[in-house]
């Protein structure tokens, strides 16, 4: 599991957005998930330097703390985002992927907590971090 | 050009059609800007590529978070006097409702302008302004380099 091949199938990619910004899975255990952003000229938000917009990488850590909550749940259940707090720490590298790993650290009967930071080689030198809140066994998305 | 001179090109012909064009990202999401009735309204084009939930369905969260992010930044550039292009420092998003799949709309408001830091506050809804789908809060740093 920590080798950093993409695993297909595991749903990630189903996501029609997912699919669109082309998010992979790298890796998932209970409670932590890694994705990955490539690179792609089409989610570029300043064309003069070619760094990405920060909101594909709002999205991937978006998709990444659904993904660890989805991860912690013993039982699968639908979930919706609450809140997330991004802390924006540096411009992604032109050309470059951005990983997120993201960890659901607390589980409580409604709702999820995640951290996450998304980052090129190593988290010690991150892009973005962030702080959600997910609702858990939400009913045809009404909150 | 350069990505700021294009800014000052649109903002000074008071057409944010070329801001938006120049900037690939907003075009990959489907982003439209225009004045309405002295407010900057931007608008996120429903598009099947930007559903999060298949099954209900509704947009992903981090489509709503670009756009109140981007209605954030148009705001900033569109209101200041000389164009910077503001980074953002933090960014906190409110799920409130699910999206729907259909057009989605935004305006950001500048509640603190200073010279290096400025603080706004957006807010997205889709049939009911009165019914916002997020609401954000933003701070961006807004010295030239």
């Amino acid at each position: 599991m920590s080798d950093n091949k993409p695993r297909p199938g595991r749903g990630i990619e189903l996501v029609p957005h997912n699919h669109a910004l082309g998010i992979q899975t790298v890796e998932i255990e209970r409670g932590m998930a890694v994705l990955k952003l490539p690179y792609d000229q089409k989610l570029v938000g300043n064309p003069d330097t070619g760094t990405l917009h920060g909101g594909a990488i709002t999205a991937l850590l978006d998709a990444t703390s659904g993904t660890a909550v989805f991860s912690a749940l013993t039982q699968w259940a639908p979930i919706a985002t609450l809140d997330l707090r991004i802390d924006y720490l540096r411009a992604a590298e032109a050309g470059r992927d951005v990983l997120c790993r993201a960890r659901c650290y607390k589980l409580t009967r409604n709702v999820a907590f995640t951290r996450a930071v998304a980052y090129h080689d190593s988290e010690d030198d991150p892009i973005a971090s962030s702080a959600g809140t997910f609702m858990l066994h939400t009913k045809t998305g009404a909150k | 050009m350069t990505i700021r001179e294009v800014f000052e090109a649109a903002k000074a012909a008071g057409d944010l059609r070329g801001m938006l064009d120049a900037v690939p990202y907003t075009r990959f999401l489907g982003l439209d800007a225009e004045v309405q009735a002295g407010e900057l309204i931007t608008t996120l084009r429903y598009a099947p590529h930007l559903i999060g939930n298949p099954a209900l369905p509704a947009l992903h969260g981090g489509t709503l978070g670009a756009l109140l992010e981007s209605a954030a930044i148009f705001e900033l550039i569109w209101r200041s006097e000389t164009i910077v292009l503001p980074k953002t420092i933090t960014f906190t998003v409110d799920y409130l409702r699910s999206g729907a799949a259909r057009d989605t709309y935004a305006h950001a408001s500048i509640t603190r302008q200073g010279r290096r830091v400025a603080n706004v506050r957006v807010e997205a809804w889709q049939t009911d302004r009165a019914m916002p789908v997020a609401t954000a809060h933003a701070i961006f740093l807004v010295m030239r380099d």
